[in-house]
């Protein structure tokens, strides 16, 4: 699913485009914890990846750009401060904000196709 | 006998600085990239290298990164000066953890760094002092167990 298509979906404002590229999305993460987000990164698929976090600091972009995720969406009305959007500018990632909670945007992309990675914790054969 | 390394670096880290915390480490990402690594190797060190920092940036007083490049394999060393770690098995379950609340916001330190560097290396060693430092020690092969 293209990151336009998941904009309406969740209503999100576009925050940080890279250069109106509008990847291909298919598996979403969700998490407040950036470790955990580090120890679910698989080889390959991350670059399909989309992180739905309500961190908004510098090291959510950092993780993004250490595992190869390519878009971000801050739930729950947050916005990231300048220094998070500069930031990924210079990495080339595109971040968007919702006002869902957490919850809710997972739910949204999850009905409409976007899958958990395959993994130990999310195999997409155990998630419909 | 080791062959010389084919690339080396190496990156001062500060105890403390949340703000510039991860630059050395995407830093070597994107020079493993530039020199044509393969992108599973370099998504293995650089998120160990991420781990790695974290830990100096959040426990340490200051450390250093350094990274190598050989024909076989990339090897990654993390010095620092701090507090140590009294007991490795215990720091090495996944969940143990004695970060701060000021960590934990930061999205870190939810006992999952230690663990996840091991994931991603082929070798690990890890060895510590306490009051002095902590020294960690991996290598990934260029065609390795994920490779």
């Amino acid at each position: 699913m293209k990151l336009s298509r998941i904009q309406e979906l969740l209503r999100a404002t576009m925050i940080s485009e890279q250069g109106g590229d509008d990847p291909d999305i298919k598996y979403a993460k969700a998490s407040d914890l950036m470790s955990d987000v580090l120890a679910l990164s698989q080889a390959f698929s991350d670059r399909n990846t989309l992180l739905i976090t309500g961190l908004t600091n510098k090291q959510v972009v950092r993780t993004c750009e250490i595992s190869g995720i390519r878009a971000i969406v801050f739930v729950r009305g947050k916005n990231p401060r300048a220094d998070t959007i500069e930031l990924a500018r210079q990495c080339n990632i595109t971040l968007l904000a919702c006002k869902l909670r957490m919850f809710e945007a997972c739910g949204i992309l999850h009905n409409s196709g976007i899958l958990a990675p395959a993994g130990p914790c999310g195999d997409p054969r155990n998630a419909r | 006998m080791r062959a010389e390394a084919l690339l080396h670096q190496e990156y001062a880290i500060r105890g403390g600085d949340f703000v510039n915390a991860g630059e050395s480490s995407c830093k070597i990402r994107n020079t493993l990239r530039q020199i044509g690594i393969d992108s599973e190797v370099v998504r293995r060190i650089a998120i160990a290298a991420y781990e790695a920092e974290m830990n100096v940036v959040m426990y340490a007083h200051h450390g250093k990164m350094e990274v190598n490049v050989y024909p076989e394999e990339i090897r990654l060393t993390i010095d620092d000066s701090g507090p140590g770690i009294a007991d490795i098995d215990l720091a090495m379950q996944p969940g143990y953890s004695t970060a701060s609340e000021e960590m934990r916001e930061m999205g870190f330190g939810a006992g999952m760094g230690l663990p996840n560097i091991k994931k991603n290396a082929d070798v690990f060693n890890l060895t510590s002092r306490v009051g002095k430092g902590t020294r960690l020690e991996i290598n990934i092969l260029l065609n390795g167990k994920n490779g």
